[in-house]
């Protein structure tokens, strides 16, 4: 086999998590290799020791590409040898006309002056190439994804470009666009070039790929030679065992608590793209319900509008508690009918890092430990050192900034200033992103907890063993729209996966039109 | 699980590289008074000249306490020179022309400046145009409409009861003679309450056990609090008393100190330089408490303007230009981070001395208004530098 590039036992260890298990994959010359696997299993960081993004040095394991060895230690080296990623967030200045775009960083200038009329002519070249009709002058941000994702290939081209990574290059394309770009990727393997795509999407990768390497949990789990059937994809994908790494409990669901009905929430960056579309459920007393779904698939958007409309413009869609009618149009309004919601990201939307223990856990209920608008210092120390003896907050003191906690403990602070709220209904978005078995084994426990005394929880999770280990019932979500729902006692891996990807196949992931948002806003 | 934190009670070297800016501040003032008390062969502490050293530089003090709210709260105050001015104008013209009762006129002019602090703070906060292009935009206006109500000429002199204000003494309600006893009384009873306060602080700290700044330096910075305090009533009350602007202040600083460290919207105001995201998902009415600061900090300026016509006995076209400049630099000496988040009163307060006894020193001096200027850049300079290293270090 001619092998344009072989990764040799490439482990990647991060503080407290290894990222990259001896992973090992070869890719042949002229192929299109499909990587594939869970969100977390390693794709994205394989790429980026492949491409510089982690300096050589800084992993394990050995890279020969055209049969040498490399060391990679930036993105400009791997360019160099004609290795180019594609991020799924492009990299474009929209400010920025097509040509500035491409030779950004690499300017085709004499003496820091540059060459107007040559890096036109040479644009005009390069967009050819990738079948697109615009001007070298366009603004890149005046065009819409599918030919931004060209531009972004069109730059590739532009650094000589051998192999060719794209991680997810068609999740915000519509079908069209998609079409085109997996055949304008055919037509350069025809003409020799190699690429790497990390998709998602099944069906993509059937149509245009040679050859699937699966990941999970950080290590290569199969590698098939030509396609094989869906299934096998998936399970290779899941497989995992169920182990005793949740605690147990017996669940007491109570009456309907919360019914949400056609929420549809816009996206205020792109005109008329929705992030949530009609979404409902109902949500019980003592009910821990999962939302499961793929990055992107507007689990995020649906919770932080839900709560206080933090997130996207809100269309339509109405919320009743307890039977009643719920105004849940601001955060502080959200927070007095009783819900909290535990972001994804603790360290930008959750904790003030400079703050302390102390300081952060009342900031949602400062009238908790106040009076009159004096703060009670001993009411609020007591508060916290409850709160940090009660959930296990690792720390010398309640004095600690939250900023020199692991991230377990961070997420704690956080769950903890949201339990000082007192909510009867609890969001929390990936309460586990990030940390450790131990602390996510404890983070499990203040869930269960919490629905044995009565509280409603949602918990939003891209792992989906956490969702089937701690969940009553699971709701699938993907491309903006509840897609699926299921008690967790039928739920498997393979099913939900079976939802998201049936679900890609039927829904035409079109561009809608504001005229259509309004047609969709009025069916209220 | 690591505890990767660095913190560990009872540690007093961790407890000093923790704090050094709060004592290095202090720290800092002692030696440039001293440095000065020296080379001008004692005419620093002159009793004259220490009521001159409050006189001169209460208007700093009296915007730094609202600056450093603003500068907390992620945000920049440029147009309070020109505020101040337009406020002097203001009182000026209500007073000398108009006529109008003294006390009238000052409610009128701290509520003129609280609406143009709360127009300036509506744009900030509901319309989220940044403070820098809105205040910049305030101070061009302002310094504007003070020439065209001036019409490029002073208006002046005030009545006696206005000039007080700047430059009276509060009256001794025992007699003539000196020392003067109501300032002896109120100076050492303040200093009596800061330490009885500190010290119940402190045992209400060790009961629940959350006592971080070992004894030595809890009792040290005390007693030298304590001491300057005493003394300092001393050498006013046998000279003139305390000047009522040094009453103005007092009051203020201590107001504003609590409202920082142990209000409700003190908090707020701290989340939400710290991480405004996070405030605003904790609930906080971010863009209500942005506007307040900007009111409150539009109210301070007026006050400052009126000290400052009180005090020159006029209002001036000129007057308050560059004093967004000291103001500002004195809350960045005294700590706070231009990110946000991050400051104290008292640390804005000894910032604003620092420019002040600098100021004063070398004026005493005869150095140059151009050396001056270059000294006390590179003293900012330098307190920036030393936060950044600082900071970078931990």
């Amino acid at each position: 086999m001619d092998a344009i590039l072989e990764m040799r036992g490439i482990t990647k260890e991060f503080p407290g998590v290894k990222a990259l298990d001896n992973v090992n994959m070869a890719v042949r010359r002229g192929e299109i290799r499909a990587l594939v696997g869970e969100n977390g299993a390693g794709k994205s960081t394989l790429m980026k020791v492949l491409s510089g993004v982690y300096p050589h040095g800084s992993y394990q394991g050995e890279i020969l590409y055209d049969g040498r060895p490399v060391a990679n230690r930036s993105i400009r080296d791997s360019e160099e040898q004609g290795i180019v990623i594609i991020h799924q967030e492009l990299a474009l200045v929209p400010q920025m006309s097509i040509a500035e775009n491409i030779f950004l960083g690499n300017e085709i200038a004499t003496r820091g002056i540059i060459d107007r009329r040559e890096t036109n002519r040479r644009t005009a070249e390069l967009l050819a190439q990738v079948g697109l009709r615009e001007s070298p002058e366009t603004k890149v941000g005046s065009l819409g994804m599918g030919k931004q994702q060209l531009i972004e290939i069109a730059k590739a081209l532009s650094k000589k470009v051998d192999l060719l990574i794209l991680d997810e290059p068609t999740s915000s394309l519509n079908e069209n666009d998609s079409d085109a770009l997996l055949r304008l990727l055919a037509g350069f393997r025809d003409r020799g070039m190699t690429a790497i795509l990390i998709s998602h999407k099944l069906n993509e990768i059937s149509q245009v790929c040679d050859s699937i390497t699966v990941l999970r949990d950080g290590a290569t789990v199969a590698h098939h030679d030509g396609m094989v059937e869906e299934s096998r994809i998936i399970r290779d994908m899941v497989g995992r065992s169920m182990s005793d790494r949740y605690p147990s409990r017996q669940p007491k669901v109570g009456e309907v608590v919360m019914q949400v009905r056609d929420w549809t929430v816009a996206d205020p960056a792109r005109d008329g793209r929705l992030l949530v579309k009609g979404a409902g459920f109902d949500l019980r007393r003592g009910e821990v319900l999962g939302i499961a779904g793929l990055m992107g698939a507007g689990r995020t958007e649906l919770a932080m509008s839900l709560f206080g409309r933090s997130m996207g413009d809100w269309k339509s869609g109405s919320v009743t508690l307890h039977g009643k009618p719920a105004d849940l149009s601001t955060v502080p309004r959200a927070i007095r009918a009783g819900l909290a919601y535990v972001t994804e990201d603790r360290k930008s939307l959750g904790l003030v890092l400079d703050d302390t223990i102390r300081r952060n856990i009342p900031l949602a209920n400062l009238a908790g430990i106040s009076t009159r608008g004096v703060v009670d210092r001993q009411r609020e120390g007591a508060v916290a050192r409850d709160y940090r003896q009660r959930i296990n907050i690792r720390s010398p003191s309640v004095e600690s900034r939250t900023m020199n906690l692991s991230g377990g403990n961070q997420q704690k602070v956080v769950l903890a200033k949201w339990l000082f709220a007192e909510p009867e209904i609890l969001i929390l978005d990936e309460p586990t992103r990030g940390i450790d078995v131990g602390a996510k084994y404890e983070i499990y426990t203040i869930i269960r907890d919490l629905a044995a005394a009565g509280k409603s929880i949602i918990v939003i999770s891209s792992e989906m063993p956490e969702l089937l280990g701690i969940t009553d019932r699971i709701l699938v979500m993907n491309e903006g729209r509840l897609v699926g729902e299921m008690p967790t006692a039928e739920a498997t891996q393979e099913r939900i996966m079976q939802v998201i990807i049936r679900s890609g196949h039927d829904l035409t992931d079109e561009t809608v039109t504001p005229e259509e948002i309004e047609a969709e806003a009025a069916h209220v | 699980m690591s505890d990767t934190t660095t913190d560990r009670r009872g540690d007093t070297f961790g407890f000093i590289r923790r704090n050094i800016r709060e004592y290095g501040i202090l720290f800092a003032l002692i030696v440039i008074m001293a440095f000065f008390q020296v080379v001008t062969g004692g005419i620093l502490f002159r009793p004259v000249n220490l009521t001159n050293l409050f006189l001169q530089n209460s208007h700093i003090v009296i915007m730094a306490v609202g600056m450093l709210l603003v500068i907390v709260a992620g945000h920049i105050d440029l147009s309070v020179g020109s505020v101040a001015a337009f406020v002097g104008a203001l009182s000026a013209l209500m007073i000398v022309r108009l006529g109008l009762p003294i006390p009238v006129v000052v409610v009128l002019s701290l509520a003129a400046g609280a609406v143009i602090g709360g127009i300036q703070g509506y744009w900030i906060a509901y319309w989220k145009i940044p403070s820098f292009i809105v205040t910049l935009a305030g101070m061009l206006v302002f310094r504007g409409l003070t020439m065209w109500i001036l019409q490029g000429q002073s208006i002046g002199p005030f009545p006696r009861e206005f000039q007080m204000i700047a430059s009276g003494f509060i009256p001794d309600l025992f007699g003539p003679d000196k020392p003067n006893t109501l300032s002896l009384i109120l100076g050492w009873g303040a200093a009596l309450a800061i330490l009885w306060l500190q010290i119940r602080g402190r045992k209400r700290e060790e009961a629940v056990g959350i006592v971080d700044e070992p004894f030595a330096f809890f009792a040290a910075k005390n007693a030298l609090i304590f001491l300057a305090l005493v003394w300092m009533t001393w050498v006013l009350a046998n000279f003139r008393g305390l000047p009522n602007v040094f009453m103005v202040m007092a009051v203020l600083v201590a107001l504003y100190a609590f409202v920082s460290e142990r209000t409700t919207i003190g908090r707020r105001i701290y989340a939400i330089g710290g991480n405004a995201k996070a405030a605003k998902l904790s609930g906080i009415n971010s863009e209500r408490v942005v506007f307040l600061t900007f009111m409150n900090m539009g109210m301070l300026a007026a006050l400052a303007g009126i000290v400052v016509s009180a005090r020159l006995n006029s209002a001036t076209p000129k007057a308050g230009v560059g004093f967004e400049l000291d103001v500002i630099a004195a809350v960045f000496i005294g700590g706070a981070s231009m990110a946000g988040g991050v400051g104290t009163v008292i640390g804005a307060v000894v910032g604003a001395f620092i420019m002040g006894v600098m100021n004063n020193g070398m004026s005493i001096l005869g150095i140059g208004i151009d050396y001056q200027q270059v000294i006390k850049g590179l003293v900012l300079m330098a307190a920036v530098i030393f936060d950044v290293s600082n900071k970078s270090k931990s």
